[in-house]
């Protein structure tokens, strides 16, 4: 994968990493658990889960009202959240992190928000065939509001983006790029820097969505020169309810409020309201807290480990996996990029997916069956659904062991 | 988990294999409908012939799981010669079967379907032809879902 950093990467001490998981150790119908629907939702390590317990036993209060010491302590956790996010993505102020739900709110916000104010009857506004559900309807909420147009980056059958499509469909009435970084039901890793420098080239701005990507690789917003990034908490084994929008500070200045309400707001009166600015701007309501300082202790974790030996460590798996898949007769890989992540989909000749995920979870083993928010991809492979394996910083040769056993179990009794 | 096989009995997988009354487009089908189970993408159109009051004719098309697929097949070979009130009677047995609501009766062959109820996540993937079915032959709606 090109994130891999071209320093050797250090192996992870895995049973260490294992033992930080607590939900990791248990049995499912009398099989230890293998968990590999990471890509679905992570699990959490034991400091998110204490960061957590730690703030609600101890400084529970809302933020920013108080002037009582909980709401102190509240609100300087809460802010130094918002600090830990800027350091990990590497922006250059914290004023550029909005939290929000996640990484659906993220697109949801930059489409009702920047994209009503800025994108017109005649402008376009370009996706691709792979994206999540998530990154589709926004826009498509967006362009019935204002008659733009969606135009959409075809794939091909690796699951790549078709050489050239991007280009041939950049034009002077794009007005906003919205592609993944990666690919949620193939595992695809989009060549987005690239992408970014013809589409500013071309005068559009990009959003990125992470929800998958950040899981599995370092993120510089500042490298990248992307325009807006949107990232989920509980993909990347921080709680669920929280994530995070990044976009460029001058952007943000000029966006108006998407929700009205407390926080969001300076002054107030029947007559009018003058807005906070950012990031509060696009903050209205009391916050997740619990979950923006659980989302600081999975960083935290994350780098401590480092991103480049995590990738490092679930490339070795994928290669593993995606070699026993080439071996087993009937199985067939939906996504075959030359750029993944540690995701695999297949599908196993004369057996449904949702056949598979009922005996792989027989055996213990927790994969997602479905079109995994991404309909369209379905559509271009014909399946009507995939069976998805994917891989996390704390799954093994084991855990993969175990899925192709399963795999053996259920086409024994499809046989 | 060893009872695996209460789920995959043998009569569900030989039906998944080989579905019965499937492509088939019955003589003069007058009643038809479409159910869609949007979490995991099955589809199924059943189209029905009902001759005064009584189903002479059924067939299916589409594709599913095997639990969805065998349950199709079982009930279009069960309902063939039912009359209306009979397939609806059936249509209930089958349903409290699969959810424990009430009294599922005597219901032959469909039997097999008993161990759906273990698997919570898969009653929907039985329940399809079914509701399907109830669509088909009181007309009520174009397209049934399962969720
Ligand atoms: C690529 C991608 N984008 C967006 C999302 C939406 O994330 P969330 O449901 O956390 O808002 C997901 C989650 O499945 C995803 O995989």
């Amino acid at each position: 994968m090109s994130a891999v950093s071209p320093m050797a990467a250090m192996p992870l001490d895995i049973d260490r990493v294992r033992g930080d998981f607590p939900a990791l150790h248990q049995q499912v119908h009398g099989n230890p658990l293998a968990y590999l629907d990471n890509a679905a939702t992570t699990q959490k390590p034991r400091r998110v889960i204490e960061a957590i317990s730690h703030y609600y036993e101890h400084d529970n209060a809302n933020v920013h009202r108080g002037v009582h010491a909980l709401s102190i302590r509240a609100t300087a956790a809460f802010e130094s959240a918002r600090e830990r996010v800027r350091a990990h993505l590497n922006a250059s102020s914290e004023r550029e992190i909005v939290f929000v739900r996640g990484a659906t709110e993220a697109i949801n916000l930059v489409a009702q928000s920047y994209g009503r104010a800025c994108i017109g009857a005649d402008d376009e506004i370009l996706i691709t065939e792979m994206e999540h559900h998530s990154n589709i309807v926004p826009w498509q909420m967006l362009c019935e509001q204002t008659g733009a147009q969606l135009r959409v980056v075809p794939i091909n059958d690796a699951g790549e983006l078709v050489p050239g499509a991007f280009e041939d469909l950049l034009g002077e009435r794009t007005r906003l790029v919205a592609i993944s970084h990666c690919s949620n039901a193939l595992g695809t890793i989009n060549p987005v820097r690239e992408m970014i420098t013809r589409a500013h080239a071309a005068g559009a701005k990009v959003l990125l969505d992470g929800a998958q990507a950040a899981a599995h690789l370092a993120v510089d917003v500042q490298a990248l020169d992307c325009d807006f990034y949107a990232l989920s908490g509980h993909k990347l084994y921080g709680p669920t309810g929280i994530g995070v929008l990044w976009a460029r500070g001058e952007l943000l200045d000029a966006m108006p409020p998407w929700q009205g309400g407390g926080e969001m707001i300076r002054q107030v009166s029947f007559e009018k309201s003058v807005y906070a600015p950012p990031p509060a701007r696009f903050e209205a309501g009391t916050p997740n807290i619990a979950g923006a300082i659980g989302l600081a202790a999975a960083l935290d974790y994350l780098d401590a480990l480092g991103l480049a030996n995590i990738a490092a460590h679930e490339q070795g798996l994928l290669a593993y996996a995606t070699d026993r898949a080439a071996a087993t007769p009937g199985m067939r890989i939906i996504g075959t990029a030359a750029h993944k992540a540690s995701i695999l989909s297949f599908e196993l000749e004369g057996i449904h997916p949702h056949d598979l995920g009922t005996i792989f979870d027989s055996e213990g083993v927790a994969i997602r069956a479905g079109h995994h928010c991404a309909m369209p991809v379905m559509k271009h492979f014909c399946v009507p659904a995939t069976a998805r394996a994917s891989f996390g910083l704390y799954n093994t040769r084991d855990d993969v062991d175990a899925l192709f056993r399963a795999v053996d179990r259920a086409r024994d009794l499809f046989a | 988990m060893s009872d695996l096989r209460s789920l995959y009995e043998e009569v569900i997988l030989d039906h998944n294999r080989n579905p019965r009354n499937y492509l088939h487009k019955p003589e003069g089908a007058n009643h038809h409908a479409y159910g869609f189970n949007p979490l995991c993408g099955d589809e199924f159109t059943i189209h029905l012939t009902l001759k005064d009051g009584v189903i002479t004719d059924v067939g299916f098309e589409g594709a599913g799981c095997a639990i969805s697929t065998a349950s199709a097949s079982l009930m279009t070979e069960a309902i063939k010669g039912m009359s209306v009130a009979e397939a609806d009677a059936l249509f209930r047995s089958v349903h409290n079967l699969l959810t424990h609501e009430g009294e599922a009766g005597d219901i032959g062959k469909l039997q097999v379907l008993s161990g759906v109820h273990e698997y919570p996540a898969r009653v929907k993937c039985a329940t399809l032809a079914w509701h399907t079915l109830n669509a088909a032959l009181h007309n009520d709606k174009e397209t049934v879902t399962t969720e």
